[in-house]
């Protein structure tokens, strides 16, 4: 089923939208979790935190990092989508619509990649 | 020539091969009903007015729905080459032609019918065209139940339960209906239940395929904030 | 899905709009500034903005994620019923209270 949706998500924006949300937002709630353990460090003191990131230092988990930034900035873009459809009636060129979405969230993902400097 | 590959059995068989010449203008119709008479007398198909009215001949052409009757073979097969099977979400019940009996189900449980209620008018009602629901309403208003939505979208398919894109569409119609105020609850709770329009996931395959080119993404958008104002009065 | 649970989903996302838009900014902020763990703590540390604005994030996070979740579970793996319905409360009372705890030890840091 899923490679026959890839196929068809090429011609299909609104399907490509839809599945994009989908993956974007299962990535964010099975990160959440990890994310609130971490920053829960924090209550052991500000070393206790800065000791597990900085395992975290590397180019790798950097990337992976950018990648969730871009999925949070992606689910965001196409949740805005969908509620200016449903609550405000909002008809669109769905290609572009969705392209604009896509751009919002590489700018994001690729902006955070190229700010964060390793060991900084 | 042109080879198309259709469907033969019901819900267990095989796609078989038959060759036919090309021809000029020929649509789809034109080629299945070829088949039918000259290689293939046992094939079932379904079509009525072959001019684009009726929403009969609806099947699957190279995996996407369509009227066969209003089909160009020369945009559909560019390459020569058709397949066709039963549309999509039906049970088969021959080769091409599928029940549509579940789906009018599923329109009758969407309550896709005029209510008028136990007290109907004795006066004609006066609905200015110009008037926001009978806008709401002429949008949507020349469905012709054919099943390509509900064969496009991929929610159907996924969760049995969901209404489709056209009963709910039909809903929103009537929702849209200033005589049809009768039994209005009783509509709203059916299209908000399991399977209701909350289900939409906003694909718009049923709005890219509707040959009538009625939008449902935009009716089943307008049940969904019915269904908010609902949920959000009943909790203040 | 019923009217409730839709209703929710979509609050809670005009919820998460402005909560999401301002992590963004904060996040290229912060990496934009080369921000170290201890800055950003101080930034934190004991400012009531954040952590009201934090904890309605988390909160809403904590009702959003979990009602979409029980539509991809139902759809794509084909489970629903009362022990996924339970399971996803848990889900989202767990975000809720890891999600609470983080912030508060993020303000208190």
């Amino acid at each position: 089923m899923s490679g026959a949706l890839i196929v068809r998500a090429h011609r299909h924006p609104g399907l490509l939208a839809a599945l994009l949300n989908r993956i974007s937002g299962l990535a964010l709630a099975l990160f959440l979790p990890a994310h609130f353990i971490v920053l829960g460090l924090a209550l052991s003191g500000a070393p206790a935190l800065e000791r597990f990131l900085a395992l975290t230092d590397n180019p790798l988990m950097r990337t992976l990092e950018a990648g969730l930034v871009g999925a949070l900035a992606l689910h965001f873009a196409c949740g805005l989508r969908i509620l200016a459809i449903e609550l405000l009636d909002f008809r669109e060129k769905t290609a572009v619509a969705v392209a604009a979405c896509l751009a919002f969230a590489f700018f994001f993902g690729l902006l955070f990649l190229l700010s964060a400097e390793i060991g900084g | 020539m042109l080879e198309l590959e259709i469907w033969r059995g019901g819900a267990i068989g095989r796609f078989q091969t038959y060759r036919i010449p090309t021809r000029e203008a020929q649509t789809v119709l034109d080629a299945v009903s070829e088949v039918q008479r000259t290689e293939a007398p046992t094939l079932a198909y379904r079509f009525a007015c072959r001019v684009g009215m009726c929403g009969s001949c609806a099947m699957m052409v190279n995996d996407r729905p369509r009227w066969t009757c209003r089909t160009r073979v020369a945009v559909a097969a560019p390459d020569g080459r058709l397949r066709l099977a039963p549309l999509r979400h039906f049970p088969v019940v021959k080769d091409l032609v599928v029940d549509m009996a579940p789906f009018f189900a599923k329109w009758q449980r969407a309550h896709g019918r005029f209510e008028p209620g136990p007290a109907p008018a004795t006066e004609f009602a006066t609905v200015p065209p110009s008037t926001p629901e009978r806008r709401a309403a002429d949008a949507g208003i020349e469905c012709i139940n054919c099943g390509v939505c509900y064969a496009a979208c991929d929610v159907v398919g996924w969760n049995p339960d969901y209404l489709g894109p056209a009963a709910l569409n039909r809903a929103w119609t009537l929702v849209n209906d200033v005589r049809d105020r009768a039994r209005a609850a009783a509509r709203l709770a059916a299209v908000t239940g399991p399977g209701g329009c909350q289900s939409c996931h906003t694909h718009m395959a049923c709005t890219e395929t509707c040959p009538k080119a009625i939008a449902p993404t935009y009716a089943i958008a307008g049940l969904k904030r019915q269904a908010m104002r609902a949920a959000l009065a009943g909790t203040r | 899905m019923n009217a409730t649970l839709f209703a929710a989903s979509r609050v809670s996302a005009l919820i998460l709009a402005v909560a999401v838009a301002v992590h963004l900014v904060v996040i290229i902020h912060a990496v934009q500034q080369g921000l170290t763990i201890g800055a950003i703590l101080s930034r934190t540390h004991g400012n009531w903005a954040f952590l009201v604005l934090y904890g309605c994030f988390v909160l809403a996070a904590a009702v959003h994620a979990p009602i979409g979740l029980r539509t991809v579970l139902a759809e794509w793996f084909s489970w629903s019923g009362p022990l996924a319905d339970w399971l996803l409360l848990a889900f989202g009372v767990l975000l809720a209270v890891l999600g609470l705890r983080a912030a508060l030890a993020v303000f208190l840091a």
